[in-house]
């Protein structure tokens, strides 16, 4: 597999909580690089510092210390340097969560189509790309249903469209597939792994599940805050 | 892409029964509005409707709404020939309660001259009174039609005409009969007492005295000079129409305008606070959606609108369905419920403005919700 730029490169990247006798070291000094088309997965038991790790490259956890580059744009050194966070996650990141989270007053359409809103994009425009993206996801013919009455399988894959629709070149996931049989998980990383091809983007997912090890790139396995093995 | 209305129209049943409640109690407030109105409105008919210039009373006295008033009778002559007014009429105030078909009706009898200041000023249904005795012309809110009769002390008279908007501060609807059966009806005794006077060889207790000499003056008279003139007079005193209308709500009407006021100013508070605490749950249970928003990149001014629309559509829904009420149920109020188009815009710019403030609490709850809880399953 071609592997393009670096999408994320992380540097010693330290996170802790508290201080004195409380202090807890989520992460101690991880460095961490992602390319283009790469497809990985955060792996390691409760407390290794997984999550942490996914809150620092999506910019809603500041690190203690370290460096954090985004798509070629440093975004932390030792502290912040942009400050619309917000906006750097709309133009840059996708998120995928485990339980989809999909805004349940909005139709499958309307909660792809939201995010290009939210960025300011025509009506039209974001609509066109919603239905493109959910045809292309194979669940165009649910674009109208509101997320109550997609299945478990459709739902994700409205989730996975709307971390799409801004065309990120980053796209996080935590547990995606913690929902889905066997199968449906299977059939949602091979999405993820042609997408990331195609679009030429980076996917970082925090996963335990252990049937979809062999469709990563790359398994990081975190322990006690450090990287155990790459 | 609203999202204000898609979550309003995504529990669109929830959404209108918490609006139905509010407008319960918007329509609770404007019924307090009207109430107040109608209080001070009630209480300015009965000096309004003579159309006066200048009112003639008992020295020493408010009268003859705020206290009672006595002056003879023949004090119109007087007042009528002073310069500067144009006609004069005398009259008389009193409550009565009479019963008619099956009911006690409380009524403000007014007495006053045909043809002179004091009576009613339109005929609504029927006439006027034409017959020197046992007519009389009637408030549409007494429920008496023009044919009824009603007994009045010892007399039974005829409803030859109605008016509307006649009543005394008490809301009491009021009837116009002659002076002189007023004052009959004022004096006049019962048979048996009558004997009784009789037999003590006591003198009638009839006499010729009104409460109020009303003055009407003449285009450009001096309204100042014949008040200042009448005082002179020792028994009499003399105020104009302006000064009437303020001794009634100054001294008739203020504690329950107050009193009204205060409990309005309460209902406007318990609005608040129920305005709030509903933006606020709302809010509360959105505040997985609202941490999704901003993980995916909503900046705080859509999650502000997101709850201030949602506030302001509550409280406009609110205000419409009190209005709506307020006018169907209005009439059915035993007092009477005056709305003015200026009340109800005022309260809606207080609602608007409630609403935008209570909605304070629930968006510093959103601007507080950390984007990351989005993650947790």
């Amino acid at each position: 597999m071609a592997l393009g730029d670096t999408l994320i490169e992380v540097a010693g990247v330290a996170k802790h909580f508290g201080e004195g006798e409380t202090r807890v070291d989520a992460l101690r000094a991880v460095d961490l690089t992602v390319r283009a088309g790469e497809v990985i997965a955060l792996l390691g038991p409760s407390g290794s510092g997984k999550t942490t790790l996914l809150n620092i490259i999506g910019c809603i956890l500041a690190p203690s210390s370290g460096r954090v580059v985004l798509d070629a744009e440093p975004v932390f050194d030792g502290r912040w340097l942009r400050r619309d966070l917000r906006r750097l996650r709309l133009d840059k990141i996708g998120f995928i969560f485990q339980a989809h989270n999909l805004l349940p007053f909005l139709t499958a359409e309307e909660n792809v189509a939201v995010v290009l809103d939210l960025a300011r994009r025509p009506a039209d425009e974001a609509r066109s790309r919603a239905r493109e993206l959910l045809d292309y996801l194979e669940v165009g013919h649910r674009a109208k249903v509101k997320p109550a009455l997609l299945s478990g399988g459709e739902a994700q894959r409205v989730a996975i469209a709307r971390a799409l629709a801004n065309r990120p070149r980053i796209i996080l996931a935590d547990e995606p597939t913690a929902a889905l049989d066997s199968a449906r998980a299977g059939l949602v990383m091979d999405l993820l792994r042609k997408l990331a091809v195609e679009q030429q983007a980076c996917i970082v997912t925090v996963t335990h599940d252990e049937k979809i090890f062999d469709r990563f790139d790359r398994l990081i396995h975190l322990r006690d805050g450090r990287l155990a093995a790459a | 892409m609203n999202l204000a209305l898609k979550d309003i129209r995504h529990g669109l049943f929830r959404f209108l029964l918490t609006c139905f409640g509010l407008g319960l109690l918007m329509t609770v407030v404007l019924a307090m509005i009207g109430i107040y109105n109608g209080l001070v409105a009630d209480a300015l008919a009965v000096v309004k409707a003579p159309a006066a210039d200048v009112w003639v009373v008992e020295a020493g006295t408010k009268g003859p709404f705020a206290e009672a008033s006595s002056i003879p009778a023949d004090t119109r002559d007087a007042v009528a020939r002073m310069p500067g007014v144009a006609e004069a009429g005398a009259v008389n105030y009193q409550n009565v309660e009479a019963p008619h078909a099956g009911h006690t009706l409380r009524l403000y009898v007014v007495g006053y001259e045909p043809g002179r200041p004091g009576g009613p000023l339109a005929i609504m249904q029927g006439r006027g009174i034409g017959a020197s005795h046992f007519e009389l012309v009637a408030d549409r809110k007494t429920g008496l039609l023009p044919g009824d009769t009603i007994s009045l002390g010892r007399n039974r008279f005829t409803v030859v005409g109605l008016v509307e908007g006649a009543m005394n501060s008490g809301g009491d609807p009021a009837v116009y009969l002659t002076l002189s059966d007023a004052m009959a009806l004022q004096t006049e005794l019962d048979p048996a007492a009558q004997r009784v006077q009789a037999a003590r060889g006591a003198v009638s207790v009839k006499s010729a005295s009104v409460a109020a000499v009303i003055a009407r003056m003449a285009p450009g008279a001096d309204v100042d000079l014949l008040t200042a003139t009448v005082r002179q007079w020792k028994h009499l005193a003399a105020m104009t129409q302006a000064e009437q209308e303020e001794l009634l709500l100054a001294s008739v009407v203020d504690k329950a305008r107050r009193q009204i006021g205060l409990f309005l100013g309460i209902l406007l508070s318990v609005s608040a606070v129920v305005i709030a605490l509903i933006i606020y749950t709302m809010t509360m249970e959105k505040l997985k959606q609202i941490a999704t928003l901003k993980l995916i990149g909503a900046p705080d001014r859509t999650i502000i609108a997101l709850i201030v629309q949602q506030a302001l559509i509550l409280g406009a829904s609110g205000w419409a369905i009190g209005l709506l009420l307020i006018l169907t149920v209005k009439d059915y109020f035993p007092r009477r419920v005056v709305l003015e188009p200026f009340n109800v815009m005022v309260l809606a710019g207080i609602i608007a403005a409630v609403c935008v403030l209570s909605s304070a609490l629930g968006v510093r709850a959103a601007m507080k919700v950390d984007p990351a809880t989005a993650l947790g399953s």
